[in-house]
C-alpha cells in the first residue's frame, strides 16, 4: 500500500512523486498551492465521495505532483473532508497512492491550533515539510517567531513564507524536493507522552492496525491515537471489524477502573506539548493592538449596522445578477438566434432541421444562457468566502436557520436560489454536515427563481385585473410562498428522512483579508466549466428527448395536406402571402404538437388535471416546461397557434383570454391562473437543476426524489387552491 | 486524571453540587478558565480539538444581533458557537 519516498516509476523510467498539501482552513493553503503549481490545475472528485480533489505539478519540477487536501482542523474524522484527508495520508483511497511527502501549511498567527493538525500529520511517519505562512502579519503585530527553533523542536523543516507576496516559495520548493528524495529522513518519534494506561491501549491497537496492514511502525501508532481519540463513532469508522473491536475493547477497559477519557487526555497532552513549544519559539509582543478585523467586526456584526450591511450585500448580489447578467444573456440569446437563423436558411425543412433547431441548438442554448448568471453568483459568493465575510453572514443568520434545523451557512445558498437555484446549490459546498447540505439542496429549488417570472407575467396579464398593484402583490405572494415552503420542507426533512443529531455550529471567524483575484477567478472558472460539461450534457440530452416527444410521430398524410395548402396559397400570389403562410405554419405546428407523444400524454392525463382546472393544452405546457420553466410560454405559443411567443406577446394573451371549455366557460379564470402559478412555485421544472443536484450529490437518487416530492407538492397545492377557491366561489 | 462527564454538574464526590459557571453565562468582555468540557461526543470532541480544554482561557467578544450564536476568543483566534454548545463548557474565574 505504501509507495515509499522513492516514488513510482513512470514509463520513461522517471520517478513521479506525490506531495499532499494539508492545513487548517483559512491558513493561506490555496494561495500557497497556487504559487507552487502555477495556474495549471486539475479539479475532480475523490473516488466515491463528493469531496473535491485538486492536483497540480510543482512549477519547474514536472515529476512532483501536489495534491491539495481539503482544509481540516484535525485528522480525527468528523466530516467527509477530514475522512478524505486522513484516508489519503494513510493510503486508503483506492486509486490514490499514498503520498511520498506531506506539506503542512500553518498559519503563524495561530500556531497552537495549526500545529495540532501538523503534529497529527507528523505522527503518520511520512516526510513532512511545514510552511509557516502569513509571517508578515506576525511581524506587523510585533511578535518574533524563531522558525529554526520550531523546526528543531518539531523535528521537521519549517520554512517561513508569505504566500500572497511569494516570499519563501523558493526555499519551500527546495524543501519539498529534498523531502521527496529517497534519502530524506522520517520525522523523529513522538515526543509527548500520555498516561501509561492510554499508552498501553495505543500500543495494543497499533498492533492490530499493523496486523491488518493499514499502517506500519510509527504510522500505526499515529493512526491508533487518532482512532482512540474518535472513540466509538462507528458511523465514520471505515476500518476492519478487528480494529473496531480493538478500539471498543480499549475504550471499555479505560472507562472501567479509573474512568479515563482518552479523547480528553490525548487532546490535552497534545496541546500541552504544543503550548510548551510555542512558548519557547514565539516572543509575543507587549502591544495589545486591536486588529483591523476586530474593528471591522464591531460594525459588521453590530445589531443594527451589521444587519443593514448584510441586507445591503444581498441586494448588491441580486442587483448584480439581474443587471450585469442581463446584457450577456441578451448577447447569448442573439447568438443562438443567429445560429438558428443560419440553420433555418441553410437546411431544407424537415426532421433534421427541426432536430437541430428545436432540439440540439435550443438545448445548448438552454445551457449556455445560464452561464452569465452562474458566473456572477459564483464570483460573488467566492469573494464573500475569500474575504472572510461569509463566516459573518452565517454568524448573523444562524439564529433563523437553526429554527428550521439548519446551519447559518445554509442561508446564502438558499437566498441565491431566488435568482437561480444552480449556483445556490453549488454554494452548498461550504456546508460541512452531509445531512444539512442535502436538506439545503433539496429545498433550494422551492425558492422562486427568475425563470418562473415569465410564467407569472403571462398568466397575470391574461387572467387577472390589469393593475400594477395586483401584479406586485401576486408576484410577492408567490415568492413568499416559495420561501415558506422551502423552510417548512426543511423542517420536515430534518425531522423525518434526514433526521440525525443536530450538528455543531462551532465555526472559526477567520481574520478579514483582501480577496485574491487569481484564486477567486480560478474558482469561478472551475465551477462554471464543470457546470457546462457535466450538467450541460444531461440538459442537452433531455432537451432533445423532450423535443422528440413533442414532434413525433409525424403523419405524412397531414404533411402532404399542409404542403398542398401552401402550394395553393403561393399560386394565388396574394399580397399577404407571408402572413398567410405563417398562419398555415402555426396551424401545422399546433397539429404536430397535438398528435405528438407529449400531446397524447397531455390529453391522457387531462382527467387528472381537471380537478386543478386545467385542460390538455395546459397539460402539454406543464410537461414541456419540465425542461425549463420559461418553455411553458413558448409552448403555449405553439399550442394556440400564435407562433413565436414570449411573455409580452399580445396574440398569446388574446388567445388565452378567448380559450373555452366545450361547455363555453373560460379556461383561464383568475382562479386557474393563481392555481397554475402555485403549481409553478412548487414544481421542479428544471432539468438543469436536476443535473446539478446529480453532480453535487453523486447519485440519481436525490434528484429523482426531489422531482417526485416537488411534483406531489405542486399537484397538492394547485388542487387545494382550485378546489377551495371554487368552493368559496372565487374568480369563476 | 480527568473524568468523562456529559454535564457540568459532576456526578462524582469530588465536586459539590454547585451550579457551575458555563460559557453561555459570561458577559461580553469577561474571561474565565475552562474546568470541564461536557456535551455530546461530536460537539465535545470538536470543541476540544479546536483548543477548548481544561485550563484554557476563553474571553467572550460578542453575541450575534439575534442573541445567538456567540463569538469567543480562544488561543488567539475567534470561534463562534451556539449558546447551547457553550452551555457545555464549565468555567472557573481566576
Amino acid at each position: 500500500m505504501s509507495a515509499g519516498a522513492s516514488g513510482r516509476p513512470t514509463a520513461r523510467g522517471q520517478h513521479v512523486h506525490t506531495v499532499a498539501v494539508a492545513g487548517n482552513p483559512n491558513c493561506g493553503k490555496t494561495t500557497l498551492f497556487n504559487a507552487l503549481t502555477g495556474l495549471r490545475l486539475k479539479v475532480g472528485n475523490y473516488p466515491g465521495v463528493t469531496v473535491e480533489k485538486r492536483e497540480g505539478r510543482l512549477k519547474g519540477h514536472e515529476h512532483i505532483t501536489l495534491l491539495d487536501l481539503p482544509g481540516t482542523y484535525s485528522l480525527s474524522a468528523q466530516s467527509p473532508d477530514e475522512e478524505v484527508a486522513r484516508g489519503v495520508l494513510l493510503g486508503h483511497f483506492s486509486g490514490i497512492a499514498q503520498p511520498d511527502a506531506v506539506l503542512v501549511v500553518v498559519d503563524a498567527n495561530n500556531l497552537e491550533r495549526n500545529l495540532y493538525l501538523a503534529s497529527q500529520v507528523i505522527e503518520l511517519d511520512l516526510p513532512v515539510v511545514i510552511a509557516c505562512n502569513m509571517m508578515d502579519q506576525v511581524t506587523e503585530a510585533g511578535h518574533r517567531l524563531d522558525t529554526g527553533k520550531l523546526s528543531s523542536r518539531l523535528g521537521v523543516p519549517v520554512i517561513p513564507t508569505v504566500a500572497h507576496r511569494g516570499e519563501g516559495i523558493e526555499a519551500l520548493r527546495a524543501a519539498i524536493i529534498s523531502a521527496c528524495e529517497p534519502s530524506s529522513g522520517r520525522p523523529a518519534a513522538r515526543a509527548w507522552r500520555l498516561p501509561e494506561a492510554i499508552e498501553r491501549e495505543v500500543r495494543s491497537i497499533a498492533e492490530v492496525i499493523e496486523a491488518e496492514g493499514y499502517a506500519k511502525g510509527a504510522a500505526a501508532e499515529g493512526a491508533s491515537i487518532l482512532l482512540l481519540n474518535e472513540g466509538q463513532d462507528s458511523e465514520r469508522n471505515h476500518f476492519s471489524p478487528r480494529i473496531r473491536d480493538a478500539i471498543t475493547g480499549s475504550l471499555s477497559r479505560l472507562s472501567d477502573g479509573d474512568a479515563i477519557d482518552p479523547s480528553l487526555e490525548i487532546t490535552s497532552a497534545r496541546y500541552a506539548w504544543l503550548g510548551d513549544i510555542v512558548d519557547a519559539c514565539l516572543e509575543r509582543s507587549r502591544r495589545q493592538a486591536t486588529t483591523i478585523t476586530d474593528r471591522l467586526d464591531r460594525i459588521v456584526t453590530h445589531r443594527v449596522a451589521g444587519v443593514a450591511i448584510f441586507v445591503g450585500m444581498m441586494c448588491v448580489m441580486f442587483l448584480g445578477m439581474f443587471t450585469l447578467a442581463e446584457p450577456f444573456m441578451g448577447w447569448i440569446e442573439k447568438g443562438v438566434e443567429a445560429i438558428q437563423g443560419l440553420v433555418e436558411s441553410g437546411l431544407p425543412a424537415g426532421a433534421l432541421r427541426s432536430l437541430l433547431l428545436d432540439g440540439a441548438i435550443a438545448g445548448v442554448g438552454n445551457v449556455i444562457v445560464f452561464f452569465p448568471q452562474i458566473c456572477i453568483l459564483v464570483l460573488f459568493i467566492a469573494l464573500l468566502e475569500d474575504t472572510g465575510y461569509m463566516a459573518r453572514a452565517a454568524f448573523l443568520m444562524d439564529r433563523l436557520m437553526s429554527r428550521v434545523g439548519l446551519h447559518g451557512r445554509s442561508f446564502i445558498p438558499l437566498l441565491s436560489s431566488h435568482a437561480c437555484a444552480i449556483p445556490g446549490i453549488m454554494a452548498t459546498r461550504t456546508i460541512e454536515n452531509k445531512r444539512d447540505r442535502l436538506v439545503t439542496i433539496l429545498v433550494a429549488p422551492l425558492m422562486s427563481c427568475s425563470a418562473r417570472l415569465p410564467v407569472y407575467i403571462v398568466l397575470i396579464a391574461a387572467c387577472l385585473p390589469a393593475s400594477a398593484w395586483v401584479k406586485t402583490v401576486t408576484i410577492a405572494s408567490m415568492y413568499t410562498l416559495g420561501a415558506v415552503m422551502a423552510l417548512t420542507m426543511a423542517v420536515i426533512f430534518k425531522k423525518t428522512i434526514l433526521a440525525g443529531p443536530t450538528p455543531a455550529f462551532i465555526m472559526e471567524l477567520p481574520p478579514y483579508r483582501m480577496p485574491r483575484p487569481l484564486p477567486v477567478l480560478r474558482e469561478v472558472w472551475d465551477r462554471s466549466r464543470l457546470f457546462l460539461t457535466r450538467a450541460g450534457t444531461v440538459i442537452l440530452a433531455m432537451t432533445i428527448v423532450l423535443w422528440a416527444l413533442m414532434q413525433f410521430p409525424h403523419s405524412s398524410e397531414r404533411k402532404a395536406y399542409y404542403e398542398r395548402q401552401r402550394a395553393a396559397l403561393t399560386e394565388t400570389e396574394s399580397p399577404d402571402l407571408d402572413e398567410h403562410l405563417e398562419k398555415i405554419r402555426n396551424a401545422e405546428d399546433a397539429e404536430i404538437l397535438h398528435n405528438s407523444v407529449a400531446g397524447r400524454i397531455g390529453r391522457f392525463i387531462e382527467p387528472a388535471l381537471r380537478p386543478l382546472g386545467y385542460d390538455w393544452k395546459i397539460g402539454i405546457g406543464i410537461l414541456s416546461s419540465i425542461a425549463a420553466r420559461e418553455v411553458f410560454v413558448s409552448t403555449m405559443g405553439i399550442v394556440y397557434s400564435v407562433g413565436e411567443a414570449d411573455e409580452a406577446s399580445e396574440p398569446l394573451r388574446e388567445q388565452m383570454k378567448q380559450a373555452r371549455w366545450p361547455d363555453g366557460s373560460r379556461v383561464y379564470t383568475p382562479l386557474v391562473a393563481i392555481g397554475l402559478m402555485v403549481f409553478y412555485v412548487l414544481a421542479c421544472q428544471c432539468v438543469s437543476t436536476l443535473a446539478v443536484v446529480r453532480k453535487e450529490t453523486g447519485t440519481w437518487r436525490w434528484p429523482m426524489f426531489q422531482f417526485a416530492y416537488m411534483t406531489v407538492l405542486a399537484y397538492a397545492g394547485a388542487l387545494v387552491v382550485y378546489q377551495v377557491g371554487t368552493l368559496i366561489g372565487f374568480g369563476a | 486524571m480527568n473524568k468523562r462527564e456529559d454535564l457540568p454538574f459532576a456526578q462524582s464526590p469530588e465536586h459539590t453540587r454547585m451550579p457551575a459557571l458555563t460559557l453561555d453565562q459570561l458577559k461580553i468582555g469577561e474571561s474565565a478558565r475552562v474546568s470541564i468540557v461536557g456535551g455530546t461526543t461530536d460537539v465535545r470532541r470538536r470543541l476540544m480539538e479546536m483548543g477548548i480544554i481544561p485550563g484554557t482561557v476563553i474571553r467572550v467578544v460578542r453575541f450575534a444581533p439575534l442573541g445567538d450564536p456567540m463569538d469567543v476568543e480562544v488561543r488567539g483566534y475567534h470561534l463562534s458557537l451556539r449558546k447551547q454548545e457553550a452551555h457545555e463548557v464549565a468555567l472557573t474565574r481566576d
